[in-house]
């Protein structure tokens, strides 16, 4: 029983990081009707960075902070240069591009900072925490993991739901015409979509790389997983991507933890695929009407 | 089109064995001469590419020709891969069965993915099938004792007939089996069912009200597709002599993809070009680095990152990949008597449209 406790524990801290991950998949979704598969990639990167200011001195939250803007900075950059001349082409085409990318930001990865991996310090404390007199798996630093993603979900939903410029961002992702007519500057905010995943993205690679083998390759995996969680909660809403990483999380972790660690990615691919099969426009939104 | 471009155009017959087997026949005569005048490393390139052209082929077919987009292709040239080592280690059955048996494996595989993707839109089946190629090696990893765990499985060809040595042999099979794929895939591409795959890519409703089945069509053509990928997964590991998944990670997929898109999505013949930028873009690539003295490390990643650039950029400028473009210049060729004025209408003179 202590023993499921500890894997339902590990699996929300987990869930966390891939809500992380899918709600920059879904901000660029609502935006763009893309799947930026190279969401992992450009976090994996920045933490990288985030490892050499360290290694330079930097204080930890200064690091934090900076590596979250050139976050920013490369989600906008990504959108202007390599997405937007591809609007109204197949839709195949930002997918391979995007996967592109992925392969790009590894191989510099790994041919700066080699294919060996790293330590990467984590925030606060890993060890568990106390409850009474038993330890159990959870630490400070997943505590901090949980926060810092509520919080950037809280972030998001008062942007969308409370402000202006959430309003018009949801008014070019409905339709980009209508918009445009009432006003709104679509290509601008579509631009500040990719920027706000790509905030969430370097997020989720910096509270991963502590718990990983921090290297080239460490977001792989939680991209897929990400995405898993992004599809069970139906790519479109950022409270669907909250209980989608969090069901995904819960999962991979009853499977690693009971059927054997080295099996979670094939149950992630079996929860996928019962998802897609089950319900594959996701909890929280309704299938689309297609047109003929 | 004009009387002038029905003229120029090549008349090649009617019937599509007629129409593919005497090129693939020519083919097979030259390489079989050229294959006997190389180096034996030379010779073990060619087989190579031989394998990755069966494994790009059904791509093509699958991407370009039904529009299902897969970044798994490297997972299904693992299953088909382990399927001949663990046959060659366990049993001693016929050569040519354990081909059959890896692509059929594989096909099954195929069905496995196919089914839920008959639901799936683009990017929901790429990320499904990139899950898939991740997934796929932790199953070795995690029975050792039956897929030999880091080691692999090792395989075996069969002697050399005559006077031809082990390297030409397997290069001659290689390349003979990567012919034949092509002249099969190629007829099927011009029968009904070929005609049937394009419909459902250019638009499933239309396709279903013309009395085409859209999923059965889309799983038999994800099936075709990954049981080519076995067999030239299959075909590769003869060249390295041991099948272990350090040989399929996530890279060669995306690999895969990136020397489809190069070569010409959708045709057949640009996935020979795709073929040989998969074998030799790695070489140029670490002598370019060695050059411009990069260091080791740098070394080991540039043919990752020129891959990646060269299809990103390929994406935004030149989609139609090399095919594509000796296509427009074959369509655009000048024409004597003509004067120059005008081009014709493009001409589709392979059997992909």
């Amino acid at each position: 029983m202590s023993l499921f406790f500890d894997y339902t524990l590990d699996g929300v801290a987990n869930g966390m990081i891939y809500a992380a991950l899918a709600l920059a998949l879904v901000l660029i979704y609502r935006a763009t009707r893309i799947i930026n598969f190279a969401q992992g990639a450009a976090g994996m990167l920045t933490t990288f960075i985030a490892f050499s200011l360290l290694s330079r001195g930097w204080g930890y939250w200064w690091a934090f902070t900076a590596v979250l803007i050139i976050g920013f900075a490369i989600g906008a950059v990504t959108e202007r240069v390599l997405i937007r001349p591809l609007h109204g082409k197949s839709e195949l085409n930002p997918v391979i591009v995007t996967i592109g990318l992925l392969v790009v930001f590894e191989g510099l990865a790994g041919a700066i900072y080699g294919n060996a991996s790293r330590g990467f310090p984590a925030a606060f404390s890993q060890s568990g925490l106390k409850v009474g007199s038993t330890v159990v798996a959870f630490s400070h630093f997943d505590l901090f993991i949980l926060i810092a993603v509520l919080a950037m979900m809280a972030a998001t939903l008062v942007l969308f739901r409370f402000t202006s410029l959430g309003l018009r961002m949801r008014a070019s992702a409905f339709s980009r015409e209508i918009a445009r007519l009432l006003g709104v500057r679509v290509g601008l905010l579509l631009t500040l979509g990719w920027a706000l995943a790509g905030i969430a993205g370097s997020l989720a690679g910096l509270l991963v790389a502590p718990t990983s083998s921090f290297g080239p390759y460490y977001m792989d995996l939680i991209l897929v997983y990400g995405f898993t969680a992004a599809v069970i909660g139906g790519l479109e809403s950022p409270v669907g991507a909250l209980v989608g990483g969090i069901i995904s999380g819960l999962c991979i972790s009853y499977v690693g933890g009971y059927l054997g660690s080295g099996l979670e990615p094939l149950g992630a691919l079996a929860l996928l695929m019962v998802a897609l099969m089950v319900r594959p426009e996701g909890l929280f939104s309704r299938p689309p009407a297609r047109r003929v | 089109m004009d009387r002038a471009a029905l003229a120029s155009r090549v008349h090649l017959p009617r019937q599509p064995l007629l129409r593919h087997l005497p090129v693939a026949l020519v083919a097979g005569v030259v390489l079989y001469v050229v294959v006997a005048r190389l180096s034996t490393y030379n010779e073990y390139q060619v087989g190579e590419i031989g394998a990755y052209v069966v494994a790009l082929v059904g791509l093509s077919l699958l991407t370009g020709v039904n529009g299902q987009i897969s970044l798994g292709h490297g997972a299904f040239m693992a299953v088909g891969a382990y399927t001949v080592a663990l046959l060659m280690t366990h049993t001693s059955s016929n050569f040519v069965l354990e081909l059959a048996a890896a692509a059929g494996v594989a096909a099954a595989a195929g069905i496995v993915i196919g089914i839920p993707a008959t639901r799936l839109k683009g990017p929901y089946l790429a990320g499904m099938t990139l899950l898939f190629a991740l997934a796929l090696p932790s199953i070795a990893d995690k029975w050792p004792a039956t897929f030999g765990g880091d080691q692999g499985l090792t395989t075996t060809v069969p002697t050399a007939p005559g006077s031809l040595s082990a390297e030409e042999w397997l290069a001659l099979i290689q390349v003979g089996i990567a012919l034949v794929v092509m002249v099969l895939v190629a007829n099927l591409l011009w029968s009904r069912f070929g005609r049937a795959f394009r419909a459902v890519r250019d638009d499933e409703i239309a396709a279903s009200l013309a009395g085409i089945h859209v999923a059965r069509t889309k799983v038999l053509a994800f099936a075709i597709s990954a049981g080519c990928a076995g067999l030239g997964g299959a075909l590769l590991v003869l060249s390295t002599g041991v099948a272990n998944t350090g040989e399929f990670p996530l890279t060669l997929s995306i690999q895969l993809l990136a020397a489809m898109v190069l070569g010409g999505t959708g045709t057949l013949v640009g996935m020979v070009w795709g073929g040989i930028l998969l074998v030799y873009l790695p070489q140029w690539s670490t002598s370019a680095s060695n050059h411009f003295n990069l260091g080791s490390g740098a070394n080991a990643y540039m043919a990752t990152i020129i891959f990646g650039a060269v299809l990103i950029v390929a994406m935004l400028a030149a989609p139609n990949g090399i095919q594509g473009g000796l296509r427009w210049l074959w369509a655009h060729r000048p024409h004597p008597g003509q004067g120059g004025r005008g081009a014709p209408a493009p001409v589709a003179v392979s059997a992909g449209d």
